[in-house]
């Protein structure tokens, strides 16, 4: 069932469920952000509306910089910004930043000790038509590698505009990752949200499996373990929203309780999400584990739809994982 | 304008002083840059011991200018002109590179929080020090007294980031920013036009909307002058190329590329360090 402390949409199965991009909750965020805090500035590589960061430009043109395509000095510039006392977001595609610009926000921003906080949209492969290029599915192991990094990836819109506001004081480096498209609104306004705490979304009596999901891919996670509820076999799905610094008691934790963990993303297996997941438990309660996520594979054009087939991240290749896991 | 002839002997003096510090701990360190350093020394000195506005008692003094080595290398003439200027002891340069050392082999504020950035990877001090000066704008507008340095190698000038920043800068008419081109003509593999042409060089900055004053980069009223002149630009950022030869005040090293990071031993330092001591001594009587 539901997990009822966290106040999570109760249309969440409903077929007609509200449906938001994940960077829209940043626009809104960074935005609430810029209101409260003088101190927050904006910089965008030209991709303002599609990071969703006109929200905060249209409204503090003064604190936005439009740095253009050039990504490299978008971290840099950012750095400079920081050390003078701003707390400067920039934005881009994932895949261009912190794709392209690694070493400036590993040297310039990380090394450095400047808290600049980095969006990284579209991200994952259900960025859709635009193909391969676009489809940033490492930028969860390039990130997370980082001394000082914090890593968010968040469910959804709301979530994404909690994460985004939550970043704003930690006095760290922080990613937070993006997808493009509409994404089932899962949480509400009232749902918790601490940068670091995992949350179980999906309870069971006596589970025999955990499910730990991250990002938008959340939602097909949930419709698995309520289809596998129906097939007689109980589930734990956790919302890992916070892939690092890991919320290593909540996972261990569910191990404990499930015996098995399938974790779920959209990003390469080699590096990700399940990877933090595996080396806590490899260290503290090891388990039997399943990965969903991409193969060593780039990707493609496609619909979000046919791509999540595709690539075997769907409610059916989860479900296809969980059967598999029970019979190790 | 100008310095007087006693500032300019005093600028000497101590510029040699660093440079013979600089043979000193890359001789102890057993590794480090040796032409940069030594033919930045004469700019380091103006910059901090007459044009930067600063206090090294009181290194996070908010109001302070700010002055950022993009090329994290050439970091022995850093450490050496601060250590003279008051920040630490003259002693602790012998730590240069040294395990546990706050004098890392590039810079590195976790270990020396007084540096305004840690470097080392070329082409990124200059955004670096764009962001500085931006910020700076967003607070104080076109009246701001405060003045960003941002020095920089020629080579690291064939990076792009170099142009993303400098591009940027014009664009925002950053009039508070100063970028200093070592223009010393050597890379760690040859000579900066063998290896990648980067001339016609004032015309590129022209071209971004920048000011620019090409200097002798060894000669300390042009230096003081030229950073003075700066102060009178209006609307466009400003780029000072010092034309420097490598390895400076070393005849053995001078213009060598080879020298752009190869090991000191100990005759060649005691040869370098006699040179030096000779040019102090004629510094003196030259003046006197």
């Amino acid at each position: 069932m539901l997990n009822p402390d966290l106040k999570l949409n109760t249309k969440i199965f409903d077929k007609g469920i509200e449906q938001v991009p994940i960077r829209q909750g940043f626009g809104e965020g960074l935005l609430q952000a810029g209101e409260e805090n003088l101190q927050v500035v904006g910089l965008c590589a030209d991709l303002t509306e599609s990071t969703k960061m006109n929200l905060f430009a249209d409204k503090f043109p003064n604190r936005f910089v439009q740095i253009g395509v050039a990504e490299q000095n978008l971290a840099s510039v950012a750095s400079g910004m920081a050390a003078m006392g701003k707390i400067p977001f920039i934005s881009s595609y994932a895949m261009f930043s912190p794709g392209r610009n690694w070493e400036q926000i590993r040297t310039t921003i990380c090394y450095n000790n400047q808290p600049v906080k980095i969006a990284g949209s579209h991200a994952g492969i259900s960025v859709g038509p635009d193909g391969g290029t676009h489809q940033a599915i490492e930028d969860i192991a390039i990130t997370r590698v980082l001394p000082r990094m914090i890593v968010l990836s968040p469910c959804d819109s709301v979530e994404a505009r909690k994460a985004t506001l939550a970043s704003v004081d930690t006095g760290t480096p922080v990613y937070i990752r993006l997808a493009r498209e509409k994404t089932p609104v899962m949480t509400t306004d009232e749902t918790p949200f601490d940068i670091g705490k995992a949350q179980i979304f999906w309870s069971s009596t006596n589970p025999k499996v955990g499910i730990i999901a991250t990002g938008g891919l959340l939602h097909k996670a949930l419709l698995a373990a309520k289809e596998l509820e129906g097939k007689g076999i109980e589930a734990e799905v956790m919302n890992l929203a916070t892939i690092k610094p890991l919320d290593d008691k909540a996972i261990v934790e569910l191990a404990k309780k499930t015996g098995r963990i399938v974790t779920v993303e959209e990003h390469q297996i080699a590096g990700g999400m399940g990877s933090a997941v595996a080396e806590c438990l490899a260290q503290n309660f090891p388990v039997p584990i399943e990965f969903i996520g991409v193969h060593d594979q780039f990707g493609q054009s496609g619909t979000p739809d046919e791509l999540i087939e595709h690539y075997g991240l769907g409610t059916k290749s989860i479900i296809k994982a969980v059967e598999k896991i029970l019979k190790r | 304008m100008g310095i007087t002839e006693e500032k300019v002997k005093e600028l000497e003096e101590k510029a040699n002083a660093i440079r013979i510090s600089i043979i000193d701990m890359l001789e102890d360190a057993g590794s480090g840059h040796v032409a940069g350093p030594l033919d930045m020394a004469d700019i380091f000195t103006v910059l901090y011991f007459h044009t930067l506005k600063h206090n090294p008692k009181k290194p996070d003094w908010p109001e302070r200018d700010r002055l950022i080595l993009s090329n994290g290398h050439i970091c022995p003439v850093l450490y050496a002109t601060m250590a003279y200027a008051g920040y630490f002891e003259v002693k602790e340069l012998k730590t240069l590179r040294k395990f546990g050392s706050r004098l890392q082999g590039h810079p590195h504020r976790d270990f020396l929080p007084m540096l305004e950035t840690s470097s080392g990877p070329l082409g990124s001090g200059l955004s670096q020090a764009v962001g500085m000066a931006l910020a700076d704008k967003m607070d104080h507008g076109m009246t701001s007294q405060r003045r960003i340095y941002a020095l920089l190698s020629d080579a690291e000038l064939e990076s792009g980031q170099s142009w993303e920043a400098a591009m940027l800068a014009g664009k925002e008419e950053l009039h508070n920013l100063v970028a200093v081109v070592d223009r010393n003509n050597i890379q760690i593999e040859g000579y900066t036009e063998n290896i990648m042409p980067i001339e016609s060089l004032s015309d590129k900055w022209r071209a971004w909307n920048w000011h620019v004053i090409e200097i002798d980069g060894h000669n300390m009223e042009e230096i003081a002058d030229s950073f003075e002149t700066t102060k009178a630009v209006f609307g466009k950022p400003i780029v000072i190329i010092a034309h420097t030869i490598a390895g400076k005040g070393v005849p053995e090293f001078e213009r060598d590329y080879r020298w752009h990071s190869k090991v000191v031993n100990k005759e060649q330092e005691s040869r370098a360090i006699k040179e030096l001591r000779t040019l102090g001594g004629k510094i003196r009587s030259e003046h006197q």
